[in-house]
């Protein structure tokens, strides 16, 4: 009979602990992480729930924890770690998961925002090596149909000197190219 | 003095005033800044929230820079940066192997003997002795010192401050002679990357501080991140609107405020780039305090 310890845990809290190092079971529904996050009004479940579907690894669970909008309204404050008193290290698994949920096409739709600013972010820095923030209006507005608000913000930070016109480039854009081809890409086709 | 820097994105973009006042600073009271040589973007929110070995690639490549320039300490103010770094730096030291991955990755070798610093750190240790003797001002107004989050979580990696309810600031602003309030959000979430992407959150999380503040008198508040600044001085109309009142108490940065105690000019302060108007004036003249000496003759005669 094979060693219930040597097989491979396929659960998504199984994956949870061997990326990030952070055991669900050691939760034990407490709720303090719950009650301090800035977002859980906003979440379809907060972070002590989400743990919880992840202690019962009932696939049906796993798929809701996958789908949620919470993992991507995680702001990764830090306030639930702060004051969990079993330290279940939260936000670097909410990271994994985001990465999981995206990586499986399973992103809920309410973050399609935040997910194009996450990429249009990136995208930016891919190019040049450094941020480029009229740039990443523009991208970031192109790719989602919020147009207005910033838009109006835009020539107010521009007489501020907060906008600058042209990027700055970075010299060795090869590598930073490089580091985004080993990583990133290499995981989303 | 020669200090290693890594401005950031913020600091040379929408937050250039943050960047203004702390070379204003430096070079008043005599330190080299260096910023690291062809330094890249840290990769923020975007990164970490979509790939981790993204996420600690871009910061090691900086940190690489930095020890290959001969770089043994380095400033970094943004605090969003400078959490990204340390975080990087914890979990290089502590995963060999995802230590070689990156350094395969970023085609370059990080030793990991650098020491961060957060602007905070850098003030303790390079600036407030210098205070006393370069005051022109005293900054004698209320004001309210708010940290945010990544200058005091995670703990266990910054093992900065306290988490709940920290000082360091205060110390620093009641050594320019203000009077740094006790309040309720010191360390609450002011809504951090998601400025364009979930601005209505940001009106929330940011109003509230900002309503808490005001309410019990602060004159200003005082922030040393970029983030919590263009939250809670650019998205001042969608606080306004979760308040349901207009609120005008303007945002400073920490080094905004020693500058103007030093007397440096408001302009290369940057303080003219704000959205919310810094009225802050009538500073009173700092007269330094006399130093009491000791009675030595009698510490002889005993
Ligand atoms: S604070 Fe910690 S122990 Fe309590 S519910 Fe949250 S994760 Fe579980
Ligand atoms: S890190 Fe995420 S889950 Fe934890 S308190 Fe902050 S927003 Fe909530």
């Amino acid at each position: 009979m094979s060693n219930p310890h040597h097989t491979e845990d396929n659960s998504l809290a199984g994956k949870v602990q061997k990326h990030t190092g952070v055991k669900v079971s050691r939760c034990y529904q407490c709720g303090k992480c719950s009650a301090g996050c800035p977002v859980s009004s906003d979440m379809d479940f907060p972070p002590s729930l989400l743990i919880r579907k992840l202690q019962t690894g009932f696939p049906k669970h796993e798929e809701e924890v996958l789908r949620s909008k919470s993992i991507w309204f995680c702001l990764t404050c830090e306030m639930c770690i702060a004051r969990c008193p079993m330290e279940v290290d939260i936000p670097p698994m909410i990271d994994y998961l985001r990465g999981e949920s995206m990586r499986l096409n399973k992103a809920n739709p309410a973050a399609k925002n935040i997910i194009r600013f996450h990429k249009a972010f990136l995208n930016s820095i891919q190019k040049t090596g450094r941020l480029y923030e009229m740039g990443l209006i523009v991208d970031y507005k192109s790719r989602s149909l919020n147009m207005v608000q910033d838009v109006v913000l835009a020539p107010s930070m521009f007489a501020k000197g907060k906008l600058k016109i042209l990027p700055e480039l970075i010299k060795d854009r090869k590598n930073i190219k490089q580091i985004f081809q080993k990583t990133l890409k290499n995981k989303h086709k | 003095m020669k200090l290693g820097f890594y401005p950031g994105c913020s600091l040379e973009g929408a937050s250039r005033e943050y960047n203004e006042s702390v070379q204003a600073v430096a070079e008043k009271l005599g330190i080299e800044l260096v910023s690291i040589p062809d330094w890249n973007c840290c990769g923020a929110t975007a990164a970490h929230n979509l790939d981790k070995e993204l996420s600690l690639s871009l910061p090691a490549r900086n940190l690489a820079l930095a020890e290959e320039a001969g770089l043994t300490e380095l400033v970094v103010p943004c605090a969003a940066c400078y959490s990204r770094f340390t975080v990087t730096q914890h979990e290089l030291l502590h995963d060999n192997a995802m230590h070689k991955k990156v350094n395969e990755i970023i085609g370059k070798e990080y030793k990991g003997t650098l020491r961060i610093l957060n602007v905070i750190q850098f003030i303790e240790e390079y600036i407030i002795d210098k205070l006393e003797d370069n005051m022109k001002f005293e900054i004698n107004k209320k004001v309210a010192c708010y940290y945010g989050c990544l200058l005091v979580r995670p703990n266990k990696i910054l093992n900065f401050d306290r988490t709940e309810d920290p000082q360091t600031m205060d110390v620093v602003m009641k050594k320019l002679g203000a009077d740094s309030i006790d309040w309720a959000f010191k360390t609450e979430c002011c809504g951090a990357g998601f400025s364009v992407s979930f601005t209505e959150a940001v009106g929330r999380l940011s109003g509230k501080i900002i309503e808490d503040a005001s309410h019990r008198g602060a004159e200003a508040l005082v922030v040393a991140c970029p983030m919590c600044h263009s939250n809670l001085d650019m998205r001042r109309p969608a606080m306004d609107k979760y308040n349901g009142k207009k609120i005008d108490t303007p945002v400073i940065y920490i080094t905004q405020a020693i500058g103007l105690a030093l007397g440096i000019d408001r302009k290369k302060l940057g303080l003219n780039r704000h959205f919310v108007p810094v009225k802050l004036d009538n500073f009173k003249p700092y007269v330094k305090k006399e130093v009491v000496v000791e009675n030595t003759q009698i510490m002889e005669e005993i």
